[in-house]
């Protein structure tokens, strides 16, 4: 593993969705060994953790990259509180990001609530080949259909109210597409426990490879302090293995529901 | 530039900074930061006989001016140590804290016996871990002078016991592990606490408990460390809090012969460098040539 740790201009911050921003960050070298689905580990000011917060996109020749996140508590109220032009102090890029296919394979990928900006990373990569699938409780927090629009990925959403897109969860258009529309190679998924425990199931029901990127509370972000724990059975056997370090990103089918 | 060694029972340390057990795991990961040749020490995670998985559920949550947390001591065992880590870590030029950690005395033996195989050249005798089930030996005198006199028989080696804060007189416990044969006694471990989620009325932790780090008890770390330092005879290590090298020094002050740091580093990994040189600044600032001079120089009311 490699991470730089230092002070990265805010370039630019906006407020996108009901509590939920966006920011562009100036950080060149870590722009340069990132990839999508790894995380970056920022300071705050009176916080004695640092907040990890998904990459969602990685403009390696501008050398930016962009994070999105929703208001959850102190700490990221005072992020989103950091003025543009000031800087951030970032640690990063941490923990392995997904595994990549050759390009024009097809996959799905599927975002719940916050979950959704690391799959944009993706669809960057995979682009007209990706379905993206998003879901949100209603339509005030909906982020980023664009971003998979411009990409030529298909975007499917879904509202748990039904006040935008599809009245139901992801997971109903993910059994339509494995069930009927033919072959996927592979199924990317980042969002709430209990979403990722039923597409696993899903993918698992239709054998179609499934990465799913966790979530867990952290401290040091580099795999010393053995906090972050998710409980992952690996050659036959099952341990407490740390997000951090280890993941975000899983195989599906060795994640401990 | 001050002379900052320091002597604990023969090992010298080039600086009186030791990186704390439990946040540093066995030093790989911090080595894409820190050179661990320019620590005094590292005190490894604590390690018990075999492979711990720790606590389910969440470890960690940030409170006002520090952290709460509840690992339950995740280690690979002894015997993963002295095969895969301990080589590496006493090839990196610094002064190795072998912490041991058991759930009965037998367990300690058993450590203790394969360390006596190595040249681990300290051990760490953590006593006192806050997160795991049982009151640990480390709450009554009569328990700790009961181990360390048990390991002190079978070894050699530097033995530095390592103190709970939640007993009612520390120092009471440092002087039976002291007459029970301790080289040093490393103080403050983590100090119970709890969080409550409010919606749930479930303890945030699931062990019910967790244990309280970083700056808030840095206060309570140092009045422990002068009340130990000034009753015992054996050097005493401060533990608890110590986030800059005035604190440090203030731990050094209260009668601390080397600083423990933990928790500083999750928000800066370069944490423990900066200290070191904040405490040369200091000295050089105020005309201390040697770091000695300033180990137990308060000066009570």
């Amino acid at each position: 593993m490699r991470y730089v740790q230092g002070k990265y201009p805010l370039l630019a911050k906006n407020n996108i969705a009901r509590g939920i921003y966006e920011m562009n960050i100036l950080a060149p070298d870590l722009a340069a060994l990132a990839v999508p689905g790894q995380f970056v580990h920022i300071a705050l000011a009176g916080h004695s953790l640092r907040r990890p917060i998904s990459i969602c996109r990685i403009d390696e020749a501008h050398g930016v990259i962009k994070i999105v996140f929703a208001l959850k508590g102190q700490g990221t109220r005072d992020l989103a509180d950091v003025p543009v032009n000031s800087t951030l102090d970032i640690m990063g890029p941490m923990g392995n990001g997904f595994t990549l296919l050759e390009p024009g394979r097809k996959v799905i990928l599927i975002g719940g609530g916050i979950g959704v900006p690391p799959m944009v990373g993706l669809s960057d990569y995979y682009r007209e080949y990706a379905t993206a699938i998003s879901g949100f409780r209603d339509a005030s927090i909906k982020i980023l259909q664009d971003e998979f629009e411009k990409n030529g990925s298909r975007t499917i959403l879904c509202t748990d109210d039904g006040s935008a897109g599809i009245h139901g969860f992801v997971t109903q258009p993910l059994e339509e597409l494995l069930s009927s529309d033919g072959h996927y190679d592979c199924v990317y998924a980042c969002g709430p426990m209990p979403m990722l425990k039923v597409i696993s199931g899903i993918c698992g029901k239709y054998d179609t490879l499934c990465q799913v990127s966790l979530e867990q509370h952290m401290g040091c972000g580099i795999g010393a302090c053995l906090v972050c724990a998710v409980n992952i059975r690996r050659d036959g056997e099952e341990h407490f293995l740390h997000v951090c370090k280890d993941g975000p990103v899983f195989d599906s089918r060795e994640v401990v529901w | 530039m001050a002379e900052l060694k320091v002597n604990i029972n023969g090992n010298e340390f080039k600086n009186p900074v030791i990186v704390s057990s439990g946040v540093f795991g066995y030093g790989r990961e911090y080595e894409e930061f820190v050179d661990l040749s320019k620590l005094g020490g590292v005190a490894t995670k604590g390690t018990t006989l075999y492979r711990r998985d720790g606590n389910p559920g969440k470890r960690i949550v940030e409170v006002p001016s520090g952290l709460l947390f509840s690992v339950g001591l995740q280690n690979p065992g002894i015997d993963y140590y002295i095969e895969n880590e301990l080589p590496n870590l006493l090839s990196k030029g610094t002064n190795v804290l072998s912490n041991i950690a058991g759930s009965d005395i037998d367990e300690y033996v058993a450590i203790v016996e394969k360390l006596e195989e190595t040249d681990a050249p300290i051990i760490e005798l953590n006593i006192s871990c806050p997160n795991t089930s049982g009151a640990p030996l480390g709450t009554s005198c009569a328990g700790t002078e009961k181990i360390t006199s048990i390991i002190r028989k079978m070894t050699k080696k530097t033995l530095i016991v390592k103190l709970s804060p939640n007993v009612g007189d520390i120092a009471e416990i440092a002087l039976a592990a002291e007459a029970a044969g301790a080289d040093a006694v490393s103080l403050i471990n983590s100090i119970h606490a709890m969080k409550i989620e409010l919606g749930s009325r479930r303890p945030f932790f699931h062990n019910n408990v967790g244990a309280y780090s970083g700056e808030a008890i840095f206060p309570i770390a140092l009045r422990m460390v002068w009340e130990t330092a000034s009753k015992v005879k054996i050097p005493v290590l401060g533990i608890g809090g110590v986030t800059n090298g005035e604190e440090a020094l203030q731990m050094m002050v209260a009668g601390a012969t080397c600083v423990e740091m933990g928790c500083a580093i999750f928000r800066d990994p370069y944490a423990p460098l900066k200290i070191i040189e904040q405490m040369n600044e200091w000295l050089d600032n105020n005309g201390v040539k040697d770091i000695n001079e300033i180990i137990g120089s308060v000066k009570p009311w």
